[in-house]
């Protein structure tokens, strides 16, 4: 086990989730947007990883399964989605997408 | 300083990097390289705190399969496809990273609390994690925990697989655009040109 303080952990996943954060706001393609959705749900896994280690328990490193589950299931139904409104706009970006907005 | 320092100094430095240039890639494959260098260092920092397992299943299914995913729709999708400079709010780039540094302090702040409330309670469970790895192992001893105490939230993750399995292959389905669009030979198209 490292000697490195669990403080620094969570800062770099501070630090990385607000970057997610950010992208995705930022961004217009829908696939970039998704990937830092994922860069978000990686800097979560790895505060469960830390707690674990803080409190000397497994049960942590088991719910980062089942964020890792949940991020499958929702990236293959995403990018199905993203494929259907490409095929029919002939562009991936969110702005085109403004049917629905007021 | 020890080695354990240098590896997370490495993986910290790889991965805030990597991240910073996700967000300054146009191009979405570059994006995509630049997320598995973040997963990869944040591999390296679970091996560090003693999660073997989670190591090794984060390098094989999001480094691997699901940004393979990734990069498959990209390139079915056009990988030359430029994104968009036009911003139709104009402000919404200058308030976003305001409001992403405002989140980051929110955080680091919250977390800096909370770190100060849990040490005067337990401190560093790292001793006990570690007897963990070493008496039973970790993928062992986390396969009991994932097994007994979380079974039920086990079995609805495979609900949710199943339904997302359904619904990508509702999506996915050409209605009928098989018999209505006729299909080209090559000798036809030939013929056209």
């Amino acid at each position: 086990m490292t000697e490195v303080a669990p403080s620094y952990f969570l800062v770099l996943a501070a630090l990385l989730f607000s970057i997610g954060v950010v992208g995705a706001l930022t961004r217009r393609n829908a696939i970039v947007i998704f990937m830092f959705i994922e860069l978000m749900l990686n800097a979560v896994n790895l505060v469960f990883v830390t707690f674990s280690r803080m409190w000397g328990n497994l049960d942590g490193q088991v719910l980062v399964f089942f964020v890792l589950v949940v991020a499958a299931a929702e990236a293959v139904v995403g990018l199905a989605i993203i494929l259907l409104i490409t095929r029919r706009r002939e562009s991936a970006n969110v702005d085109d997408a403004h049917l629905l907005r007021w | 300083m020890t080695i354990g320092t240098l590896v997370f100094g490495v993986a910290f430095i790889v991965a805030l990097g990597s991240a910073i240039a996700m967000l300054f890639a146009r191009n979405a494959v570059h994006v995509a390289l630049f997320l598995v260098a973040v997963q990869v260092a944040l591999a390296l920092t679970f091996l560090l705190q003693g999660a073997f397992f989670v190591a090794a299943v984060q390098i094989i299914i999001y480094a691997g399969a699901i940004m393979v995913l990734f990069l498959f729709v990209v390139m079915l999708l056009g990988v030359d496809r430029s994104e968009a400079l036009v911003e139709p709010l104009p402000f919404q780039r200058p308030l976003a990273l305001g409001l992403g540094a405002l989140l980051a302090a929110g955080i680091l702040y919250l977390a800096a609390a909370g770190i100060d409330a849990a040490s005067t309670i337990t401190g560093d469970g790292s001793g006990a994690l570690l007897a963990l790895n070493r008496d039973p192992g970790n993928v062992l001893a986390l396969a009991r925990v994932l097994f007994s105490r979380y079974l039920l939230p086990f079995e609805a993750t495979s609900a949710l697989l199943v339904a997302a399995i359904v619904g990508v292959m509702v999506l996915a389905r050409r209605v009928g655009s098989i018999s209505a669009v006729p299909r080209i030979s090559p000798a036809e198209e030939r013929e056209v040109a």
